[in-house]
């Protein structure tokens, strides 16, 4: 597994493909505050990559950088074999990548169905008139996107829930509404931002277990920031450790809980 | 009204009825379920190829007739599917509760000697693989829910619909299997079912195909069941109640059986579906309407008006129209704009529009519980039933319900009480043994097959009823010889929206004492009306506010046991609120939410101690069981009050 080749196969017997994403070189400033500085590392077909390190390490830059929301100063971000200009957001949803957001970006007034839904809109095509009037393909669209919404609502055990606004609902249950939102997208690269920041320790098991039932069942390629580092290594199979904007580790879990600077950078090291 | 046709009695096993049906009820539906948020129906003939296909990947599988088969779920058509396809085989099939952890599982699974699994999902699955090195006799697992499950060694493991194609593939057995079901006799096993029993390890529960098809016969004539009801099931298929219902009933009068999406969304599948005949606990009515009394105490002004005058209104009226009694024209009148204003709604936000016959049983209901739905025009009666008697032994006769008594002895039922008081009986569902435990079915079933029941009760003269007092040994005797009845004062006590549970002390003692537990929806509810902050459920129960109220429960308790000379002893002197809600997984309860008295006693001894030693507080420490199987500790300071009671010359006096 310490050859980065064309491909490894985990421990748990899933073979991960090549890079679907590399970054190169990036670096990242805001004026004169260097947040991410000279950064490389890929995600590969069908792996969970987790970004990992201490508060203000740089881990939602990088993520914002991969999202295409952030333009690095310097260095590349290739996607598939492609190298990636300056986009919109729209744009690189349409590419197959989804996100969800540290601070739970939903709707609150609208139902969970609703919330889901809104993240088929990059796959509805009908015009706006046949939709304002819904008959002829926007009927037929619809139906087709509620039973793929149907089939998320199932997934994540939210049927109790379709019809509530997110506002009413637990924190917990929210992230997992906006876990199915970007679902919705059927996106090939999954990007978590703090997918389990503030839940309860049985929370973040339901959540795990969603996270690796979607790379399971759906193939999908998944990136994610996270702060709880027991739940980080249990769930990905390699780990990149960012400190003060740099690159300070990258590899499997355990290579990566046993590596001295990231033992270093989470528990501090002794005054001299 | 559908069809009445019954199946003819010489078809004496559940196979042989399902054939039936697939013919002579074929297009009727039989299954539902909702799938992706959209009710999907599967007719008599469907079930019957599904169950057939099912059945003859499990010959394929190596299942041989006497085998037994375990089934875990939540209610699901495809267990059901698997229980018919079970008996096809000749096998029994052993519907086991899937709340229970993977110990208490363990020791079914391993006393049954299952030898296949049904589960539902990778949850069971996981329990019971844990558990597996103590289950020798556990060859096959099947399951339905394949999600999470892709990368389990699938060498013992196999899916639902695998099990089916091969059952497809080889239907070369068909001749055999259709041999298997026609040599299946009515005094083979039907089902075996473990009793949750409030003390000792469970037992299983052997009962027949005559059993069931008896029992299930007589009370849908009793109560005109036709293929056109339906039903929801929703309550734990280990249970006998669901196997009658969903399974004895179901193919017996042909009528659909409903399964709710998921546990959560209970309330929503019982509105969609508006089921015509509808069973549940009283904790479930209890819970219905705490809800709606919730609801209602936040409504406007006019909302709230509307709702006490036709409730006070239908609470007069209503039972007597519901009974055809005669009843004035205006208050008809004014009961018929009441339905269109309050009742209709209401009963349609209940779900409960369509039910024509709801049934409650397993613990006393509340009678102004009862009174509330009987008033609302809901046809809600009462049985008193035992696994060990396919459910029946009383029911209400429409026209005679009430909410004190249990009915009176159902079709083919002999009643009798013996000199201690305690209720036998003797009918055609009485079951054939325990399973490998001829000392207890001897304890139990007498020779003549008269079956004791546990609860001490009495006929009522004049009318038949009968009337249950309590667990027959729990009924004791207080240290100055009075009457001491812990389940009636309990019951009494939890009537009350705000109490949940109560557990009362007092055999051999000179004052009874009791353990409360706060409803956590009504009492936070009331708290956030009150601008009461709490944490945690602990905090909120120690609240003096909190204290206030439930004294005040429990003093009207102890007028109204005053008003019984035989009761009076039984008034409750001092009492606490406990830090913790009684649980299942701590043993407390059984699974059926029974209270399991000897194990609080044992767990709380020393708050027990306190209660009686005139301690103002006391120090307490619980071990909890968390629903995986990890133990912590909750710990608090309790507070112990006094209640006041009605004193015997205060009687006299008064």
């Amino acid at each position: 597994m310490k050859d980065m080749g064309q491909g490894f196969v985990t421990p748990d017997g899933r073979r991960i493909g090549g890079p679907v994403m590399e970054v190169k070189n990036i670096t990242l400033r805001f004026g004169g505050v260097t947040a991410l500085s000279d950064i490389s590392f890929d995600i590969r077909e069908g792996e969970v990559r987790a970004i990992i390190g201490p508060n203000g390490a740089g881990k939602s830059s990088m993520l914002n950088v991969i999202n295409g929301f952030y333009h690095p100063q310097e260095g590349e971000v290739w996607f598939r074999g492609q190298k990636r200009g300056p986009m919109k957001p729209h744009q690189i949803a349409h590419q197959g990548i989804a996100r969800t957001f540290q601070n739970i970006a939903l709707f609150k007034g609208m139902s969970t169905l609703d919330n889901i839904m809104s993240g088929r809109l990059t796959k509805m095509k009908a015009s706006m008139f046949s939709q304002a009037y819904w008959f002829g393909a926007a009927e037929r669209e619809e139906t087709e996107h509620r039973e793929a919404v149907e089939r998320i609502i199932d997934f994540l055990e939210i049927q109790a829930i379709r019809k509530t606004p997110v506002g009413r609902l637990p924190y917990g249950l929210q992230k997992r509404v906006e876990l199915g939102r970007a679902l919705a997208a059927e996106p090939s690269l999954l990007l978590l931002d703090e997918p389990m920041a503030g839940m309860n320790v049985e929370e973040k098991e339901d959540m795990s277990r969603f996270i690796l039932d979607v790379n399971d069942e759906f193939g999908t390629t998944i990136a994610l920031i996270e702060h709880d580092m027991g739940v980080v290594m249990d769930i990905s199979d390699r780990v990149v450790v960012l400190d003060y904007g740099r690159k300070i580790g990258d590899g499997p879990p355990d290579e990566v809980r046993n590596d001295q600077a990231v033992i270093d950078a989470y528990l501090g090291v002794p005054h001299e | 009204m559908g069809d009445h046709v019954a199946p003819p009695e010489a078809l004496d096993t559940l196979p042989k009825i399902l054939d039936w049906n697939a013919t002579a009820r074929a297009g009727l539906p039989a299954s539902r379920e909702k799938a992706f948020g959209i009710w999907q129906s599967f007719t008599w003939a469907e079930v019957r190829e599904e169950a057939r296909a099912f059945a003859l990947g499990l010959l394929n599988l190596g299942l041989a007739p006497g085998d037994r088969v375990a089934i875990v779920g939540e209610n699901r058509p495809r267990l059901y599917w698997a229980m018919a396809a079970s008996q096809m085989c000749g096998a029994v099939p052993v519907p086991v509760y899937q709340d229970s952890v993977a110990e208490e599982m363990q020791y079914v699974l391993d006393h049954a000697g299952a030898r296949f699994a049904v589960v539902e999902n990778q949850e069971q699955v996981d329990k019971l693989l844990s558990v597996k090195d103590r289950l020798p006799a556990l060859e096959r697992m099947i399951y339905v829910e394949p999600r999470g499950l892709r990368r389990y060694d699938h060498e013992r493991l196999h899916a639902f619909g695998e099990v089916q194609a091969r059952g497809r593939a080889g239907a070369d057995r068909a001749e055999e299997l259709d041999a298997l079901i026609a040599s299946a006799k009515g005094a083979d096993t039907c089902v075996m079912l473990y009793t949750s029993g409030t003390t000792g390890k469970p037992k299983g529960v052997v009962l027949s195909h005559d059993n069931i098809l008896s029992a299930a016969r007589s009370s849908s004539v009793f109560d005109d069941l036709c293929a056109a009801d339906s039903v929801l099931a929703y309550l734990p298929m280990a249970w006998v109640g669901d196997f009658i219902f969903s399974m004895g009933q179901a193919y017996v009068c042909g009528f659909s059986v409903a399964c709710p999406e998921s546990a959560e969304t209970m309330l929503s599948d019982l509105k969609e579906i508006g089921p015509t005949y509808f069973f549940a606990p009283p904790r479930v009515f209890e819970n219905l309407l705490t809800s709606v009394t919730i609801r209602m105490e936040d409504a406007g002004k006019l909302k709230k008006w509307l709702f006490r005058t036709f409730m006070d209104h239908a609470k007069r009226v209503g039972p007597d129209i519901l009974d055809g009694k005669p009843v004035g024209f205006m208050d008809r009148l004014k009961y018929r704009l009441g339905d269109l204003l309050v009742y209709g709604p209401l009963k349609n936000t209940l779900g409960m529009s369509r039910v024509r016959l709801g049934y409650t049983a397993g613990e006393a209901i509340g009678p102004e519980i009862f009174q509330f739905y009987r008033a609302l025009g809901v046809n809600l009666k009462q049985l008193y039933g035992q696994t060990e008697a396919s459910v029946f032994i009383t029911m209400q006769p429409n026209g005679e319900v009430r909410a004190d008594t249990v009915g009176v002895p159902s079709p083919g039922v002999e009643l009798r009480i013996d000199e201690k008081g305690e209720v036998w009986y003797r009918s055609p569902g009485v079951f054939v043994e325990y399973y490998k435990q001829p000392e207890k079915t001897a304890e139990t079933k007498d020779a003549e097959g008269w079956v004791a029941t546990g609860d001490a009760g009495f006929i009522e003269e004049g009318t038949g009823h009968l009337r249950i007092i309590d667990r027959a040994k729990d009924v004791g005797k207080m240290a100055d010889g009075s009457l001491f009845a812990p389940k009636f004062i309990e019951n009494k006590l939890k009537f009350f929206p705000d109490i949940l549970e109560a557990v009362v002390f007092g055999a051999g003692r000179d004052m009874c004492c009791a353990f409360v537990n706060i409803d956590l929806g009504s009492v936070g509810n009331w708290a956030e009306r009150n601008n009461i902050a709490y944490a945690s459920y602990t905090e909120l129960a120690q609240h003096p506010r909190v204290y206030e109220t439930i004294r005040a429960h429990v003093e009207a308790v102890n007028r109204s046991l005053a008003e019984d000379p035989m009761l009076a002893g039984g008034q409750i002197h001092r009492f606490v609120v406990l830090h913790k809600q009684l649980d299942a997984d701590d043993g407390e309860l059984t699974r059926t939410q029974k209270v399991r008295r000897t194990i609080i006693a044992d767990r709380y001894a020393p708050i027990i101690e306190a209660l009686y030693s005139g301690a103002k507080e006391v120090f307490a420490e619980t071990e909890v069981t968390y629903e995986d199987g990890r133990k912590g500790k909750i710990s608090a300071t309790l507070r112990i009050e006094d209640a006041a009671v009605v004193s015997a010359q205060r009687r006299a006096a008064a």
